[in-house]
């Protein structure tokens, strides 16, 4: 299985039935795809939506009607079309249930980086901070290391998006809870080791008896 | 009542220099035929105060290509290289605000508030050299209110009060802004007889509106 489709299946399983989640562009959006219609969850997207469906056949897109990365989506039936206020107000608030964000750094006090790289990338933040300051739940959906090199670090190097300890990091090596304690290994991916996590991970790893394998299955029926 | 003016004369109301919101999110909800004329008619030292500079070619991405823009005041950048090279080579002043701050500093210049109280950024870059504030025991930066000279707008439909609609995610910055400008023009995609648009369906009122943009030139 390609990398980015285990890392978007793996995080589909940690989304609750009926809850409200943003999901970033790139990678975390297509959790989405492996997610049941029947699990009634509602995606919002910052920029002004609750309710994002799919992206509509050719020919039918509305150029009023995209998501935060400015491709076209459907709204599902019960859709509610709101303002950049009320879309932060949902998100700042904590009315969002999840967000799945991509990164660039994790540390091992489980904070984020992922909006610059100083003198070399320099996005911006758009709704990052607001969404890991507010979501009552944040995981992180990324490739384990970048060019070979470690994104899961002692302490990040780079800007941190938020002093907030994220919930969940999700790669295609492993599932990694950051705790007071520091960074937990929960899970492996099928044909991956405990000592190959570690030696592709920077930050110390707190592995406690056994490591279960990832499971990667459709979430289970409700 | 108001009476529709022709874009020419919406360009000249706003001279080089001025600091304008403008409404949309990667040109979604933006005032285009706007922002083309004024990039036509090589306005200069602009500041713009958005959610993005969009792409190049699109909304604001026309006034960043023609060189109209010394400063934006912005939460993202990343879909248009050219905000970036003119950042790198010192030609624009970007200040990148995390997007519900950025919303929120606008509100707060149109509502009367003297700033906001938000917990994103603390800890961050973003915090650097503004004041702390704690409340209950939670820390919060203070954050400054954001005015400008003119609200650019783009809206779904207007009546000859100004009242304004939106449509599904081109409603974004667009309403917040209606308060928080000195002059507030709007684009609408079409001009309807009033009482066609209802009460309950406006979201920016009529009062908010000073000029309308005409359906011709």
């Amino acid at each position: 299985m390609e990398a980015k489709e285990l890392i978007a299946r793996r995080v589909a399983r940690e989304i609750a039935p009926g809850s409200l989640v943003n999901l970033g562009i790139g990678l975390p959006s297509m959790v989405a795809n492996y997610l049941p219609a029947e699990l009634g969850v509602f995606f919002q997207a910052e920029n002004g939506v609750v309710g994002l469906g799919a992206r509509p056949p050719e020919g039918m897109e509305d150029p009023n009607l995209t998501d935060a990365g400015g491709g076209f989506v459907s709204a599902v039936p019960g859709a509610a079309s709101i303002d950049s206020a009320m879309s932060f107000g949902l998100i700042r608030g904590g009315h969002l249930d999840l967000t799945v964000l991509g990164g660039l750094q994790v540390d091992a006090a489980g904070h984020l980086a992922n909006w610059m790289v100083p003198g070399r990338m320099v996005p911006g933040m758009g709704g990052a901070m607001d969404l890991v300051s507010g979501a009552k739940k944040v995981i992180v959906a990324m490739l384990h290391t970048q060019k070979g090199r470690p994104k899961i670090v002692p302490e990040c190097t780079l800007p941190l998006t938020s002093t907030r300890r994220i919930d969940l990091v999700v790669t295609e090596m492993a599932v990694i809870e950051p705790t007071e304690a520091g960074l937990v290994l929960r899970e492996t991916a099928p044909g991956i080791g405990v000592d190959d996590v570690r030696a592709a991970t920077a930050a110390a790893l707190i592995v406690d008896g056994a490591v279960p394998q990832m499971e990667l299955g459709q979430p289970a029926p409700v | 009542m108001k009476r529709a003016i022709p874009l020419h004369e919406a360009v000249e109301l706003i001279p080089d220099g001025a600091i304008c919101h403008v409404g949309g999110f990667m040109g979604v909800g933006s005032p285009h035929r706007l922002l083309s004329a004024l990039a036509q008619a090589g306005r200069h030292d602009l500041t713009i105060v958005a959610n993005d500079t969009a792409m190049p070619g699109r909304g604001i991405g026309k006034l960043i290509s023609a060189g109209c823009v010394r400063r934006v005041i912005v939460s993202h950048i990343g879909l248009n290289p050219e905000t970036q090279q003119k950042m790198i080579a010192g030609e624009i002043d970007v200040e990148l605000v995390p997007q519900g701050t950025l919303v929120e500093r606008i509100r707060a210049a149109g509502v009367g508030l003297g700033g906001v109280l938000t917990a994103t950024g603390v800890g961050t870059r973003v915090a650097d050299g503004k004041p702390t504030v704690e409340v209950d025991g939670r820390t919060f930066l203070l954050e400054r209110p954001i005015h400008a000279d003119f609200a650019l707008l783009g809206a779904h439909r207007c009546d000859y009060v100004g009242n304004l609609d939106y449509t599904l995610t081109a409603h974004n910055f667009n309403p917040i802004m209606a308060l928080a400008a000195t002059t507030v023009i709007a684009e609408p995609e079409e001009i309807v007889p009033v009482g066609v648009i209802p009460p309950d369906a406006v979201k920016t009122p009529g009062a908010l509106v000073d000029h309308v943009i005409g359906r011709m030139d």
